[in-house]
């Protein structure tokens, strides 16, 4: 497997939304690295024959009624909102425009 | 006082059912040792919150219910005010949930966890809320944003991680029972290293609804507590089906007091118990092997016949989860960004767009072990990596499944040290990641297959607590409690006491640290 | 805004082949969204048709609503697809504030229903085939509210309010595979296959499916290769364009901009297109940093979906019978011209004629009802003619008082009117209003002999032979009367007192 660069690193972490260093994106290359080194060994274990486990006990068919419920008040909903206005939650700007 | 928290939660139990005690004198009692021994600086620092006025609130509520007699008080669940606390990663109304990050600092959720509204419907006085490594990631609790927990038996090393608050906070007598989440050794690692008993129920047996999700297929909550029984009887509250938990196993709980107490009363004949050659040898410390050794002798001795399994690709499931886990929490910890609850932070330069409020309010909410875990599972999770690794992982899941089945086909329990070390000074691993992942080789396995686990205290290496492990097939947490229990009784019969009661006067270190270092 | 580059629609097509393909979004109109039990109500106050887990809070897990999964396979039944055995949900990553939990719970390579078909009619006749790559299950995001830009547009925007009453609202994303060889007909096609979707889902009564209210959204992509080129152009995707006439004109504009490109010799950038229905064009969507890299994984909070083939079949029973279908037997039965039948299906009335028919008036009755007084009283009244409160029964019966001759066609039209207005049904009207044509002959005769006496030069034309001039009396004695004449009788009166043949 071929190393994690700090462009990688960069990359990753802009998909992921955080913000991060020159310094941050250095030290955590290095880390991942090892880190990818160390486990990236799964890939060689498990042919094309073994299936894929994404559920640790099989169930299927697990469904709800169409019945409506308890919700919770605008208060409550936006009880943690770090900004809000007219009943809803605020945020900046999506578009960066200069 | 003392007398009251030395006490066990069936114990308590029984002596607020006798009339002999109230259920405020054991609030009371629990937050009097809290109060000597929790200190932040210098202390256990088991709790991030405390809840005294409406334990004590709940509490008087059971005492006056008990104290009219009649239906109400023989309605009462048998744990009705025995004090509980709870780890900070499952949400509750009226107290802060944290999870241990400045991320969610100061939040209060709106709606109560699942297993929070089983405890209230019990009776259950909720003392507080306990400490973790952030977002439950970490084996050593040094990763919560709040400070570290210490462990009781020595209080320069680590609790365990990432429930090392709940296991400290029942080690020092600070609670009888207290919740944990186990996702690759959460709730079992810091009870092997805090000589406690931890259990990760089988994989929805208990909802997760209400738990801050790490890693949905892994993430299971579980009881906290000093005695196998006592375990038992929390996951039988706690447990069941949940039409909020899709992944919530249909089945009623089993009884599983009754199965401690059968296996704590009886033998172990006819019981094949299986040593996992993979979990054992190099890298696990000679006090721990040790100790493991004359756990299997004890069995023997009980009538239990020891047999030797391999799981050979055991080897691989430290790798799977360090790709499953990260996959999946990255994604789980995607919605932490600012906008619906918690902390937000504007970037320091630039546009303030949402974007860049994102960015900025995730790298300040959320600490170096986080970053990196969530950095991991992007890459994992990425276009071209997909198949290599998470996909792989998956695979390896499935291998790992299947070395249990046949393993349980030679044996009914399997067992195994619960950790590879006692507990490690504070600090030491704190700068290698890899090293600090180790101490969950044991107890992954039995996450990526969805098996139930149980940490029992197997005596002591270097003064410090060992663990011992067993794991039962899934939807089998019966016959885990049943040998879990067996063992533990010929333990303290052999020792002559539980194994807490050779830890140090708590009290008096914590003085003494105080003291030093002011 | 835009200066996009055009080439005449007809010029590009002497050059260009376009390829055609579609993403329809339709909303269910279950009682509770899709992953929790929150109504989906369209409308109500924000952020109060939420629970925890549509605020995807801290600790909160999705749960399947049962009723969107029989939705989503009768939808997929009725594209013709096959229904997958078992199939799970994923996790696609992105954030986005209006994307409560920053993934969208969707399904990714094991949608519920796949390898479907639609056939298409155009107006010229011409049955295109679309084919149906899949149908997958997901949920809708919250609504977003940009201030102090200009029109609420996001450009310019300073902020933005989120509303997550809609978020988590079950939808089904309908693919369809590359449609080829439209030439011309691409805009109409385009239009032509919404509106059946539409049409499916409104008959399945598994959506509310009115467009304006997005419960039917439509991302049309198309690309342009020159004529005989055996590989795909690159495409574009135009978003949200959210009315049929809409979806015509973004084709249509598309193709127009792609050729301009093409013809300059450059190359067309696949990217997201915005529709703008003001100006009727299209702009570049800013390119996504997460759009290349959505990072699908199973959904490891919710199990796998299986559909045993016994429930297929269960499920495909109570298919109701579809639009293109009950056109072709209605067409046959009813007897209209293919002008007559098609306007009745662009009013929307097939429907209500269809009832009426079954509550026993002929089609040729029915058609004159529906597509004549009660659509002009719904233009007055600005609601469909199916909700003036006329009922096909009354229609029936307005067409039974008048073959009794109690009526006549001109009462009939006042009586519907009445029944609008709540007044009643037609035969208690024409009672209590006192409508009834008159048919004792001694009043209708006096008004008979005083329209005549009135005007002397129609009665010599009326003997003279032009009978056709008898309309002249017939307007004074229906004034005289009231209008309660009947108007084939007053003509027999007239000739029988003039002695004339008519």
């Amino acid at each position: 497997m071929s190393a994690i660069s700090r462009d990688d690193v960069a990359h990753l972490a802009e998909l992921a939304h955080i913000a991060m260093s020159d310094a941050e994106l250095d030290r955590m290359a290095g880390e991942l690295d090892a880190i990818v080194d160390a486990i990236a060994s799964v890939s060689e274990v498990a042919g094309d024959d073994v299936p894929a486990t994404s559920h640790p006990i099989p169930l299927a068919n697990v469904f709800r009624e169409d019945v409506v419920g308890v919700t919770l008040t605008q208060e409550e909903a936006l009880s943690g909102a770090p900004d809000q206005q007219d009943g809803r939650f605020k945020v900046p700007a999506i578009l960066d425009e200069d | 006082m003392t007398n009251i928290i030395s006490l066990s939660a069936a114990e308590l139990a029984e002596q607020l059912r006798a009339g002999s005690l109230t259920s405020v004198e054991a609030v009371n009692a629990h937050l009097a040792r809290i109060a000597a021994v929790d200190d932040a600086e210098h202390g256990v620092h088991a709790f991030l919150h405390l809840n005294a006025e409406e334990a004590l609130a709940v509490a008087a509520e059971v005492d006056a219910i008990r104290a009219a007699g009649g239906a109400e008080a023989e309605a009462l669940h048998p744990l009705a005010g025995v004090p509980i606390a709870i780890k900070d990663l499952i949400v509750t109304k009226g107290q802060p949930t944290t999870a241990g990050s400045k991320m969610l600092e100061g939040w209060v959720s709106p709606y109560d966890a699942t297993v929070i509204e089983k405890i209230r419907a019990a009776k259950l006085p909720m003392l507080g809320k306990t400490n973790l490594d952030e977002f439950a990631q970490g084996s050593s609790t040094e990763h919560s944003a709040f400070g570290n927990t210490r462990n009781p038996w020595d209080l320069s090393r680590i609790p365990g991680g990432s429930g090392g608050g709940s296991a400290a906070a029942v080690a020092a007598f600070e609670a009888p029972l207290a919740l944990g989440t186990d996702t690759g050794g959460s709730i079992r690692q810091p009870g092997a290293v805090t000589g406690t008993v931890g259990a990760k129920p089988t994989y929805g047996a208990v909802s997760r609804y209400g738990a801050i999700a790490m890693a949905s297929s892994l993430d299971q909550i579980g009881p906290v507590a000093r005695t196998v029984l006592d375990s038992a009887l929390l996951q039988e509250l706690i447990g069941g089906h949940d039409p909020k938990d899709s992944t919530s196993l249909p089945e009623a709980v089993p009884a599983l007091a009754d199965a401690a107490r059968e296996g704590a009363a009886g033998d172990l004949s006819g019981v094949r118990v299986g040593v996992i050659e993979e979990l054992g040898g190099e890298g696990y410390e000679e006090g721990v092997k040790a100790r493991f050794d004359e756990s299997l002798e004890l069995l023997k001795a009980r009538g239990a016949e020891i047999v030797t399994v391999s799981c050979p690709n055991f080897k691989y499931a430290l790798a799977a989860y360090y790709l499953i886990m990260p996959s999946e929490m990255s994604s789980n910890l995607a919605k932490f960004d600012g906008v619906r609850y918690g902390n937000r932070v504007l970037p320091e330069d630039g546009n303030v767009t949402i974007e860049r409020v994102m960015g900025a309010t995730r790298a300040a909410g959320f600490g170096d072990e986080v970053k990196r875990r969530i950095i991991l599972g992007t890459y994992a999770l990425s276009a071209g990596y997909y198949d290599a690794y998470y996909g792989s992982a998956q695979k390896v899941r499935t291998l790992i499944q299947r070395d249990f089945a046949a393993a349980f086909e030679q044996a009914d329990v399997l067992i195994s040290p619960t950790a590879p070390t006692v507990a490690f000074e504070l600090g030491a691993k704190l700068d290698d990641p890899l090293a600090m992942y180790l101490n969950d080789i044991a107890t992954i396995p039995a996450n990526l297959a969805g098996v139930p686990g149980i940490s029992i205290p197997g005596g002591l290496s270097e003064g410090l607590p060992v663990g011992i492990q067993f794991l039962a097939p899934a939807h089998e947490d019966a016959r885990m409690y049943r040998v879990a229990a067996a063992l533990e009784d010929s333990l303290v019969k052999q020792w002559g006491h539980p194994l807490l009661s050779e830890a140090q006067d708590l009290e008096q270190a914590v003085a003494a640290a105080k003291e030093g270092k002011n | 805004m835009s200066t996009d580059a055009l080439v005449d629609f007809n010029e590009a097509l002497t050059r260009y082949e376009p390829a055609l393909g579609f993403e329809v979004h339709v909303e269910l109109n279950t009682k509770t969204k899709m992953f929790s039990d929150a109504p989906n109500e369209f409308g109500d106050e924000a952020n109060t048709n939420v629970t925890p887990v549509d605020l995807g809070l801290p600790g909160t897990l999705p749960v399947v609503n049962g009723k969107a999964i029989e939705y989503s396979i009768k939808l997929g039944l009725a594209l013709n697809c096959s229904i997958a055995e078992s199939c799970r949900f994923a996790r696609k990553n992105y954030f986005y504030p209006d994307n409560p939990k920053n993934f969208q719970t969707s399904q990714y390579d094991e949608p519920i229903a796949f390898d479907g078909w639609l056939d298409i009619e155009l107006d010229s006749g011409r049955v295109i085939r679309v084919d149906i790559e899949r149908a997958h299950m997901e949920e809708d995001a919250g609504k977003l509210t940009h201030l102090g830009g200009t029109s609420g547009r996001i450009q310019g925007a300073s902020a933005s309010l989120v509303d997550y009453n809609r978020a988590g609202v079950p939808l089904v994303e309908i693919v369809t595979r590359p449609i080829l060889g439209v030439g011309a007909d691409a805009p109409e096609l385009g239009r032509k296959y919404v509106a059946a979707i539409r049409d499916i889902v409104k008959a399945l009564d598994v959506s509310d499916a009115r467009m304006e209210r997005g419960n039917v959204r439509c991302d049309a992509n198309v690309s342009l290769a020159p004529i005989g080129a055996d590989k795909l152009g690159t495409r574009s995707e135009t978003k949200n364009v959210n009315s049929l006439r809409s979806i015509e004109r973004a084709v249509r504009y598309e193709i127009e901009r792609h050729a301009a490109i093409l013809d300059a010799g450059e190359s067309v950038v696949q990217e997201t297109r915005h529709w703008h229905e003001d100006t009727r064009t299209t702009s570049s969507g800013r390119p996504k940093s997460d759009a290349d890299d959505y990072r699908y994984f199973p959904e490891p909070d919710l199990v796998p979906v299986v559909t045993s083939r016994e429930r297929v079949e269960e499920i495909r029973a109570t298919l109701p019978e579809l639009p293109a279908a009950r056109r072709a037997r209605l067409s046959a039965e009813w007897g209209f011209s293919e002008e007559e039948f098609r306007d009745v299906v662009n009013a929307g009335l097939d429907s209500a004629i269809d009832e009426t028919v079954t509550a026993g008036a002929t089609p040729a009755a029915a058609r004159k009802w529906w597509m004549g007084e009660i659509s002009r009283l719904a233009k007055d009244t600005e609601l469909e003619p199916t909700e003036q409160g006329i009922t096909p029964a009354d229609v029936v019966e307005i067409e039974a008082l008048i073959a009794e001759k109690k009526i006549n066609d001109k009462i009939g039209k006042q009586v519907l009117q009445l029944v609008a207005a709540g007044e009643g049904r037609p035969g208690e009207i024409v009672e209590a209003k006192g409508l009834a044509v008159v048919s004792d002959d001694g009043p209708l005769l006096a008004a008979i002999e005083e329209a005549m006496a009135g005007a002397p030069d129609v009665v010599e034309k009326i003997k003279a032979g032009k009978v056709q001039a008898i309309g002249a009396l017939i307007g004074p004695v229906m004034k005289a009367t009231r209008g309660q004449a009947d108007a084939g009788r007053v003509r027999e009166l007239v000739l029988e007192k003039l002695g004339v043949q008519g």
